[in-house]
């Protein structure tokens, strides 16, 4: 496709190092649009965060087993090796974590990070103008008195203020793609609407592609074109937001949906549950894996795994019972 | 003598908890974070109180100091009427009917007891026979929704995090006791599992007449737990009421901006400016006055010179503001009665 930017195809990755595999990543297939941000919605363990760090290949090469395409801005990301890999990551694609304590390096304060990684990428530049770029980054992220906080380490700056320096650090070989995980859940509520606000500005001004990965669908309707829900290494449901925010059509989203704790929960009613908890990787049934928690399981969910249904307008979901959860 | 119904279960009156956290060469304090400054509130009977603020509001600290796993530096707190620790309640008496549960399940269970073990663990402590805390343990079990049978041998790394919690909450409830502190005991989990252990509390809760001190960093599901919330502000109380005023009527600016900050769900009504900016201060050097002035957007002078005091402003509704006190001098205060 033309106007992909990131092509993922037919992803599957397995950890091997333990006494069992875990399949982790079950035939993810996802192409984001330049400018586009999908969000990549599931709970622990559903592979949405092992699906992210494959683009960048983060994985330990010596215990995971990863096989597919993944294709960024042209370039082969499986292909990769040695200097080429190391150059590709914060150039081409760039990532921001949840923890930035443990993201960032305790000993050398953020303008050295991010002069360091933008000298590493670009040798011609010289020290005084990565240190400028490096300040126009910080403003760019506000954060306040600029000049002084270059010199700052991480421990000497709060969560909010840490979580903006290391959105600079990743913008600052201008990438084409923007890989979040989870980078507001660590953060207060009050504070999670500031860096989520920064994060939809830069997005918008840079055209950045976006993959924003998140445990909490309020942050995906916030900052998401798409939404796409994780369930046991595979896609259950991808759509624009309002289609799966508003009609989703598979029994997990809906379930997902109906459990979180919104205003029109009244209080002292019990809230309706998805029963049951998420399956086993190292374990999965053969067919649809939701079909052990789903209400409107029949005996062909277990059998094999349902093949996509295409709704229209970019809505699809893995279910054979569509009919049924109209 | 049967406890009146006008005393609450639970007075807590001044409770202030400083820790040291630099000392000069004779051991004395040089440094200390103020994690909970002067905390006042009742638990009813029967009610569940949420309790709401941001990292280092001390939500945790109150948690700890209600059970004295730490001790306060100063405070009283009176369970139905009788004073902690004094002679009429001693310290052990009064831990039988207070119990806590955390958030971290995996770190509170002992990884060396079975399941069994560690829930007959607390009646066998307090004089139980073996046999019959065995018992309690396995109806207790088969109420959380774990079948003994299965669960019983377990250890705890052999659990999901759903059922270590259902455990947790089984242990709490072994001493039979009258309060639950619920330390963010749901944020672990994930949100299909959080719904079912909520649903749990809340037959759990009708079920043995308990009281809920209810502390959580989400807003939502406080929304649906409490009757009323305490919501605070680097180790005060900025604001306490109803839980339905609060939501909608909040008078404090601090409630404000965190009931602001809660997401819309919806994707035609997207937040598009952030209610506060900053980050809370460092519990260390807070700032003098009204702790909140440094983020607040009516701050004015009189907010940094003096602490404005908990009043009642509505029914019920009580809250730590100058703006809300006719003689602070606060220029948005409403006029001073004639």
């Amino acid at each position: 496709m033309a106007d992909t930017v990131l092509d993922i195809r037919n992803l599957r990755v397995t950890f091997t190092g333990g006494a069992k595999h875990v399949r982790a990543v079950d035939g993810v297939d996802l192409a984001v649009a330049p400018g586009e941000v999908v969000a990549l919605l599931g709970e622990s363990g559903s592979g949405k965060s092992v699906t992210l760090r494959s683009v960048l290949r983060l994985h330990p090469e010596a215990k995971t087993r990863i096989a597919g395409s993944i294709v960024a801005a042209g370039v082969d990301v499986m292909a990769l090796t040695g200097a080429a890999l190391a150059d590709f990551r914060g150039k081409t694609v760039s990532m921001i974590f949840q923890e930035p304590m443990l993201a960032l390096d305790p000993v050398y304060s953020l303008g050295q990070q991010i002069t360091e990684s933008i000298r590493k990428h670009e040798p011609a530049v010289s020290a005084e103008a990565a240190r400028r770029r490096a300040f126009e980054l910080f403003e760019q992220v506000r954060i306040p008195s600029p000049e002084r906080r270059l010199d700052a380490y991480p421990h000497e700056m709060s969560g909010g203020m840490r979580q903006r320096a290391m959105i600079a650090l990743a913008l600052a070989c201008n990438p084409k793609v923007l890989l979040a995980d989870e980078p507001t859940t660590a953060l207060d509520a009050t504070v999670q609407v500031q860096i989520l606000l920064l994060l939809r500005e830069l997005q918008r001004n840079l055209n950045l592609s976006m993959i924003f990965v998140t445990h909490d669908i309020g942050v995906g309707v916030e900052v998401a074109d798409r939404i796409a829900v994780m369930y046991a290494g595979r896609i259950v449901e991808i759509g624009a937001v309002r289609d799966v925010i508003r009609t989703p059509r598979h029994p997990y989203t809906i379930g997902l949906l109906s459990t979180r704790a919104q205003g029109g929960r009244l209080s002292g009613n019990r809230l309706t549950t998805i029963s049951g908890s998420p399956p086993d990787l190292a374990n999965l049934p053969p067919g649809c894996a939701f079909a052990p928690r789903c209400a409107s399981a029949s005996a062909a969910c277990r059998e094999a795994a349902p093949a996509p249904v295409d709704l229209g307008a970019g809505h699809v979901v893995r279910c054979i019972h569509t009919a049924i959860t109209a | 003598m049967r406890e009146s119904d006008n005393v609450p279960l639970l007075e807590v009156r001044g409770l202030v908890k400083h820790f040291p956290v630099k000392r000069n060469l004779l051991g004395r304090a040089t440094s200390v974070v103020s994690a909970v400054d002067g905390v006042d509130f009742d638990l009813r009977q029967g009610e569940t109180l949420g309790v709401v603020g941001e990292s280092g509001c001390g939500k945790s600290t109150t948690a700890r100091l209600l059970m004295h796993l730490i001790e306060p530096s100063a405070g009283t707190i009176r369970f139905g009427g009788k004073t902690v620790g004094s002679a009429a309640l001693p310290l052990k008496e009064f831990r039988r009917q207070v119990q806590l549960v955390f958030q971290d399940s995996y770190a509170s269970l002992n990884p060396r007891l079975t399941v069994e073990e560690s829930i007959a663990f607390g009646p066998m402590v307090h004089g139980t026979a073996r046999t019959q805390a065995q018992a309690r343990t396995h109806a207790l079990l088969e109420r959380v929704g774990l079948d003994p049978r299965r669960f019983a041998g377990r250890f705890t790394h052999e659990l999901s995090g759903g059922q270590r919690q259902r455990v947790n909450i089984a242990r709490a409830l072994a001493l039979q006791p009258r309060i639950l502190v619920l330390d963010e005991a749901v944020s672990a989990l994930d949100k299909s599992v959080e719904a079912q252990v909520l649903n749990l509390l809340l037959d759990l809760k009708q079920e043995f007449g308990l009281s809920y001190v209810f502390i959580s960093h989400d807003l939502e599901v406080v929304r649906f737990m409490a009757a009323r919330v305490l919501v605070m502000y680097l180790g005060r109380v900025a604001e306490l009421a109803p839980t339905e005023a609060l939501y909608t009527d909040s008078r404090h600016p601090y409630t404000t901006a965190l009931v602001g900050s809660l997401l819309s769900m919806n994707p035609d009504r997207r937040t598009e400016a952030a209610p506060i900016s900053g980050d809370p201060p460092n519990p260390i050097d807070p700032p003098p006055g009204c702790r909140f002035h440094t983020r607040c957007p009516h701050a004015e002078p009189v907010c940094a010179a003096g602490v404005p005091g908990l009043g009642m402003r509505a029914q019920e509704h009580w809250v730590a503001c100058h703006m809300g006190d006719p003689m602070s001098g606060h220029s948005k205060a409403p006029a001073r009665a004639a």
